[in-house]
C-alpha cells in the first residue's frame, strides 16, 4: 500500500531501532523537515489514515504526536482538512552559520592536533554542551542581542 | 467510556481456574493487547467478554455497562475467533450473502469494496485463498457489521510478515475511520510495540499488569548498580524483576510519574521497552512475590 495522495511534501519513516516512542519520532521529522526547508508554513501534515496505513500504526499515536506540534505552536489542526504547518523553525541567518562554521573548523584542527580522534570529539563536544545549557543562566536565547559564541 | 469491565471476574474448568478474580477497565477508542503465555486465560477472557463462556465469579459488562448477550451487545460486538474462521466450501460473495441474512446489521457495499480494493476475487472458494486473504475476509465480514467493539482472538498467529502488516494495517485504519475499539490478543509481543496503546497481561490466570502502554513504560525502569547495594534499594522499590551477578545489579522498578522517588547515586536508570516489561511481570519469582529479594534470585555468592 503506497501512498501517493500527494497531499503532504513530507512522508514519515520509522526506525525501530532507535528506542525513541514512535509518537516522538513524528514530532522529530517533522521538526527536522521544518529546520531543513522541507515544509514551510501553510503545508499540510501528512494525513492520520494515510500514516497510520503506511506505518501500521495506532492512529491514537499520530494524533499524539500531532497535538504535540499543536503545543508547540508548530502546527495546527483545521477540522475536517488536516494539520497544517504554522510556524517555521528558521535556524540562525546563513552569514552568521557560516562565521559559526569557520570558527568550529578552527577548533576543531586545534583538537585535531592535541590527538583527539573522532569520537573522542564527539565525546567532549557532547558533555561540554551538556554542561553548557545545564549552566546557563535564565537568558534565553531570542532574548535581545547575545554575545557572539566565538 | 469503558469498552470492556470486569470485576472479579473468574471461570473454573473443573478443579482449575482459567481465569481468577480479573478486575480491569478498557477505555474506549484503544486498541488493547491481551498479552500472556498459552493457558494464561486470554481466551477465557474473551470468550467471557463476547458471550460464549459463563462466568464462574464475577462480573463483566461491555460499551459502557451494556450486559453480556443483550441484543446491543450482540449487536455492538463483532468477534473473529482464533485462526481466521472462513466457509471453507464456500465463495466468498457466497460467505457475504451469508453472513448478511444472519446478521442484523451488516454492510455488504463496504465488504465489496474492501475486498476487490484488496485484490480478493469475490467468486473463488475462501478454502482456496492464501491465509492472509482468508484472515482479511475474516476481518472484512467482522468489520462490515460496524461494530463498536472489535475483538480479535490470536489474529496474527498464523500468518507471515507482510500479512500481519497488511492485516494490522486493516484493523488501524478502521480505528481512524470508525472509532472502533480494539481488544487483540498475541503472544508476537514485538507485533504489539507500534499498535496497542493499552496492555493487559495475564499469566497463569490471574491479572498481572493493565495500563495504557506509554504511561506503563514510563513509569518502569530499569536501576543498575553495584550489587553491594541492591538489597537495600530493593527493600525500598520492590522490583519487578531483580537479576544480579557479583558486582552488578538489574533491577526493574516501577518508579515514575509525579511521585517516583529519586534514583540513588551510583545507580543508573534505563528505560524499558515493552517486550521487557511484559516478560518480566510474566516471570513467576516476580509475579508470585514481587515485594522481596527472593532466595532464588539474591543468590549473590560475596
Amino acid at each position: 500500500m503506497t501512498i501517493d495522495k500527494g497531499g503532504s511534501p513530507i512522508e514519515f519513516r520509522l526506525d525501530p531501532s532507535s528506542g525513541v516512542p514512535t509518537y516522538l519520532q513524528l514530532v522529530q521529522q517533522v521538526e527536522h523537515a521544518l529546520r531543513l526547508g522541507y515544509l514551510n508554513p501553510g503545508d499540510q501534515l501528512p494525513k492520520v489514515r494515510d500514516v497510520v496505513a503506511a506505518l501500521t500504526i495506532n492512529p491514537n499515536t499520530v494524533l499524539k504526536a500531532y497535538k504535540e506540534l499543536e503545543t508547540k505552536g508548530l502546527a495546527a489542526g483545521r477540522p475536517g482538512q488536516g494539520t497544517f504547518v504554522q510556524a517555521s523553525l528558521t535556524q540562525v541567518a546563513l552569514p552568521e552559520l557560516s562565521g559559526l562554521r569557520r570558527s568550529m573548523l578552527g577548533w576543531l584542527s586545534t583538537a585535531d592536533e592535541a590527538g583527539l580522534d573522532e569520537d573522542g570529539i564527539v565525546a567532549l563536544f557532547t558533555s561540554v554542551l551538556r554542561d553548557f545549557f545545564k549552566t546557563r543562566p535564565e537568558a534565553h536565547k531570542g532574548a535581545g542581542k547575545t554575545k557572539g559564541v566565538a | 467510556m469503558n469498552v470492556i469491565e470486569t470485576t472479579g471476574l473468574g471461570k473454573r474448568y473443573g478443579k482449575s481456574w482459567a481465569l481468577l478474580d480479573c478486575s480491569i477497565a478498557v477505555p474506549a477508542g484503544r486498541l488493547a493487547a491481551l498479552v500472556g503465555p498459552n493457558g494464561a486465560g486470554k481466551s477465557t477472557l474473551m470468550n467471557m467478554t463476547v458471550g460464549l463462556t459463563v462466568p464462574t465469579d464475577g462480573t463483566v459488562t461491555v460499551l459502557d455497562g451494556t450486559p453480556i448477550g443483550s441484543p446491543e451487545a450482540l449487536d455492538g460486538i463483532a468477534f473473529m475467533a482464533q485462526d481466521a474462521p472462513v466457509y471453507k466450501n464456500l465463495s466468498v460473495a457466497d460467505m457475504l450473502h451469508l453472513t448478511h441474512n444472519l446478521n442484523r446489521r451488516f454492510d455488504a457495499a463496504y465488504a465489496r469494496t474492501r475486498l476487490t480494493d484488496l485484490g480478493i476475487p469475490l467468486k473463488k472458494k475462501a478454502g482456496k485463498l492464501s491465509g492472509g486473504q482468508q484472515s482479511q475476509v475474516a476481518l472484512t465480514v467482522a468489520l462490515a457489521r460496524h461494530p463498536r467493539l472489535l475483538i480479535l482472538d490470536e489474529p496474527l498467529s498464523s500468518l507471515d510478515p507482510l500479512a500481519r502488516q497488511d492485516f494490522m494495517a486493516t484493523v488501524m485504519t478502521a480505528m481512524t475511520d470508525d472509532g472502533v475499539s480494539v481488544l487483540l490478543s498475541s503472544h508476537a509481543l514485538a507485533d504489539l510495540e507500534r499498535v496497542a496503546d493499552y496492555l493487559i497481561v495475564l499469566g497463569g490466570g490471574q491479572l498481572r499488569l493493565a495500563g495504557e502502554t506509554d504511561d506503563l513504560l514510563a513509569e518502569h525502569q530499569v536501576l543498575t548498580g553495584p550489587a553491594a547495594d541492591a538489597d537495600r534499594l530493593a527493600s525500598q522499590l520492590a522490583p519487578v524483576q531483580d537479576k544480579r551477578a557479583g558486582a552488578q545489579a538489574h533491577l526493574l522498578v516501577r518508579n515514575g510519574g509525579p511521585d517516583a522517588q529519586p534514583v540513588p547515586p551510583s545507580w543508573e536508570p534505563h528505560p524499558v521497552g515493552l517486550e521487557e516489561l511484559v516478560l518480566a511481570y510474566l516471570r513467576p519469582a516476580a509475579a508470585a512475590n514481587p515485594a522481596a529479594s527472593r532466595t532464588s534470585l539474591s543468590e549473590v555468592s560475596s
